[in-house]
Parts: structure tokens; sequence; C-alpha cells
């Protein structure tokens, strides 16, 4: 079963992902609200590391009704390649939302698997920008990370 | 709507007729058994891509305009471009010509110096492949031309992160029913579904395969695009289908690396959706190129009666 703390890295979270996908389906479907609720704590744990990492303070406002929707725009405001993350991030609160509303569900074992997938994608999505912040741009969708420091090459010029 | 797209101007892009062929191939052939003109644009070229846009953004959105530029010399108002960043770059430089009078002006200049005319916004639309067929068919009109049923086929549609990002530039989606979702993309699933497949839930259809990071962190790469393919077998997908040659030839790229480096096997194949619709509309696995995929599906395919 997964744990969180907020002070966990991305290794630890992984680690505790890779428990609650190894967790069998009767442990799931009895923990299901638990785990529906750490697993959305994950997700901001996760955006927690990026945020610091930019030297800022994570907010503790909601978008939506979810922190994590909050911590995800505040990720993208300085970079918006972060966006890449969006949809990864509603995912999971959807699965929540299925989770918390449905927890006797057939598909219960299921659905918690597949939030700690998507889980997962967001940390290993967010590890990888981590790895390379400073060294380039990661996502090929967005504006380059440093602008207005980007040089053309002369026969590049467009001045 | 139906037949609105019957002929239309057609940006292969670089990697279409690279690594993406098949993708290329597949595209046409589906187009000819659907009855739909293609009319390749003449002395294109790239559409900026990730290389240029990243060094210089205002250069990208000018080698967008030259192709936009072609297309309406062509007598065309519409382009189709199949690859996920080409139709984003060509929509991003429609956009930036219709807001920023920077880039108007760098376009205006670059065209002159070219000794060309400069391409204004507004003249020619972008549209993908998925609307091409979406809207000059529809699921109606595929329904009615499918030989060979999908059914049975379990498929994970996995759209990429370029198809609906930054959601300013593709001012078409989000309208409501009937129009394409940024946050929920479906027009691959509706079309698919109409060709018979069973098309899975799948949470991760538009989430990051980290592409850009191929040659800078593979590992990075591999995992995420390992953390797709197990997703989408967790979903009991037997196939992803996609629609960009670069996510395409990163999940088939690190499917073997996973495998290779991380000892992590997976069964889940990996098919363009032109290849799967023109396999349903009779076509043969080899005229849609299924051989030239890494991701041999062939014994599948063969399995479902299939190509």
């Amino acid at each position: 079963m997964a744990n969180v703390a907020t002070s966990m890295t991305l290794e630890e979270i992984a680690t505790s992902l890779e428990r609650t996908l190894a967790t069998g389906d009767d442990e799931l479907r009895a923990a299901a609200i638990r785990e529906s609720a750490v697993l959305l704590q994950i997700g901001e744990t996760i955006l927690e590391r990026w945020i610091e990492a930019q030297g800022e303070v994570p907010t503790d406002k909601l978008r939506e009704g979810f922190r994590l929707l909050a911590l995800q725009r505040q990720g993208a405001k300085r970079d918006p390649s972060f966006n890449a993350c969006r949809e990864t991030c509603r995912e999971l609160v959807y699965h929540h939302n299925l989770l918390q509303h449905e927890p006797e569900h057939p598909k219960t074992a299921q659905r918690i698997r597949l939030a700690a997938m998507v889980a997962r994608h967001l940390a290993l999505f967010v590890g990888g920008k981590l790895e390379v912040a400073g060294l380039g741009e990661f996502c090929c969708s967005s504006r380059p990370l440093h602008a207005q420091d980007a040089v053309a090459p002369s026969g590049a010029s467009t001045s | 709507m139906a037949g609105k797209y019957r002929k239309v101007a057609y940006y292969p892009g670089c990697a279409l007729e690279g690594t993406g062929h098949a993708y290329n191939r597949s595209t046409k052939a589906v187009g000819k058994a659907l009855g739909l003109d293609l009319v390749e644009l003449k002395n294109w070229n790239c559409c900026g891509a990730m290389e240029v846009k990243n060094v210089d953004p205002k250069l990208q959105t000018y080698l967008s305009a030259r192709n936009l530029g072609i297309a309406e010399d062509m007598g065309f108002d519409t382009v189709m471009a199949p690859c996920n960043g080409c139709y984003h770059n060509l929509k991003k430089a429609e956009y930036d010509l219709s807001h920023d009078a920077a880039s108007r002006d760098v376009v205006d200049r670059l065209s002159q110096k070219a000794g060309h005319k400069t391409y204004e916004a507004g003249q020619v639309s972008t549209i993908h492949a998925l609307d091409w067929i979406k809207e000059s068919v529809g699921e109606e009109g595929l329904k009615k031309r499918v030989k060979n049923s999908l059914k049975g086929l379990k498929i994970a549609n996995y759209y990429g992160c370029m198809y609906t990002r930054p959601r300013h530039i593709f001012p078409e989606k989000d309208q409501g029913p009937g129009s394409e979702s940024t946050a929920k993309p479906h027009f691959m699933d509706d079309l698919l579904a109409a060709a018979g497949a069973e098309c899975v839930e799948y949470p991760l259809k538009t989430a990051c395969c980290g592409g850009a990071h191929t040659l800078s962190d593979s590992d990075t790469s591999t995992k995420l695009v390992l953390n797709l393919l197990t997703t989408a077998e967790a979903c009991g997908a037997d196939v992803i289908a996609t629609e960009c040659p670069t996510c395409h030839t990163g999940l088939e790229m690190h499917q073997a690396r996973a495998e290779k480096v991380f000892g992590r096997p997976t069964k889940v194949k990996i098919l363009y959706f032109t290849q799967l619709l023109g396999m349903a509309l009779g076509l043969s696995a080899r005229k849609v190129g299924v051989q030239e995929n890494l991701s041999d599906a062939r014994d599948l395919l063969r399995a479902r009666g299939l190509g």
C-alpha cells in the first residue's frame, strides 16, 4: 500500500507507488478511500518538489476544489512546458473522484492501480524536468525556458 | 459536416519522409480508399520543428507561414498535416501572425528577402489527419465502408502532447458537442470505434512520452514510455494507436530499449491509426506499411483476420 509524507523524495514516492501496484485486489478494495486520498497527496508532493526547486513556496490554494490542480498551475507559471502534465493531474483527480464516490465498485482495485500508474507518470515527468532544468528545453511544444537569453546563430537571424 | 474536406492541400513534413514513412503511406492509402484527394504542397519546407523553434521562435513562424502561403498560392484554403509537430507549428504560426505584430514583421521581412509573397493570417486553415477523416467522411460514412471490422481489437488511443497544447492555438477545439476536446481528445477513439474497435479508457492519452529527452536522457524517455505501455496493457489494450510520427517512433524505440536495458518486455503493439483504418477498409497490412513498423504486429493482425 502507498504511503506519503510531505518530505518524501521522488524516489521514495516511486517505491511507494510500486508497493501499491504490487498489492492484492482484496487489500486494495478494502482501503479504497484511504488509497485514493494518499494517491492524490502523492501527486501534490510530486508537484511541491518541482515548485520548491524553482525557489517558490507551494500554494495552499485550491483550483476546482483541488490543491493538486492549483499546484500544477503554479508550476506552469514560469514554464509553460509544465502544462504537459496538466491532463495527467486531471486524470489523478478523476480517479480520486471515482474511488471516493464508488469505493465498492467492481473495478476499484483496477482503478487504484491506474491512479498509481498516472501518479508514477507524474513523478517520472517531474523527475525528468528536474534533471534537465537549466540544461535546455525539455518540452518541444513550449517556448524556450530562457527565451530572453536565446541568441539566434548568425545564419538563422530574423533581425 | 460530411464532405467538408474532400480535397485538401497535403503537408507531409520531414518525419513522414523518414521514420514516419508508414504513416505517410497509410494516410495516402486511406485517403484513396475513402475517395479523398490529397494534393501535396509544391516545394514545401520544414515547419521549423523543435530545433528551429528553440533557437528562434520567429524563424519557425516564418518557415511555417511559407508553407501556408504555398497552400494559398495553389488555391487551397485548407492544409492537412498528419504530424502533430507540423500541425502544431502551422497552427502556432497562424496564431502568431494573427496576434503578434513582431511576428508579422519578421515574416514579411524574410518573405521579401526570399522573394515570395508574405502569407497573411486567415487565408488557410490547418487541420490534422483526424479532422480530415472525421469531417470529410465521419463515423457513419466510415461504418458504411468498413470491409474488415476491427471487432475484438482493444485499442488505447495515444494523442501525445502537441495535438492539444497550448490550447489557445486551437480555437476550434472545446466548442461543445462535435468538436475535439483538449482535456480528453476523442476523435481517434471515435474513428476507430466506427471501424469496429473497442477503445479502452486510457488515462495517459495526452501524457508526455519524453520525446525531447530521447538523446539527452534516454533512460527517462524509456521509463516514461514504459509507463505508457504498461498502463495501456493494464487497461486491457492489444494495440496503442498513434497519430504522430514522433510519438510513434518513440514508443517503438523505447519499447525495445525497455526490454533490452531494463529487462521489462511489453506485448502491446503500436500502430498508426491510419494503418488500422486502412485495414478496416480492406487494405492489406503491406499496403498500409505494417512491415515498416519496428513493433511487429503482423502475428496479432493475422490472428484477428486483419491485413
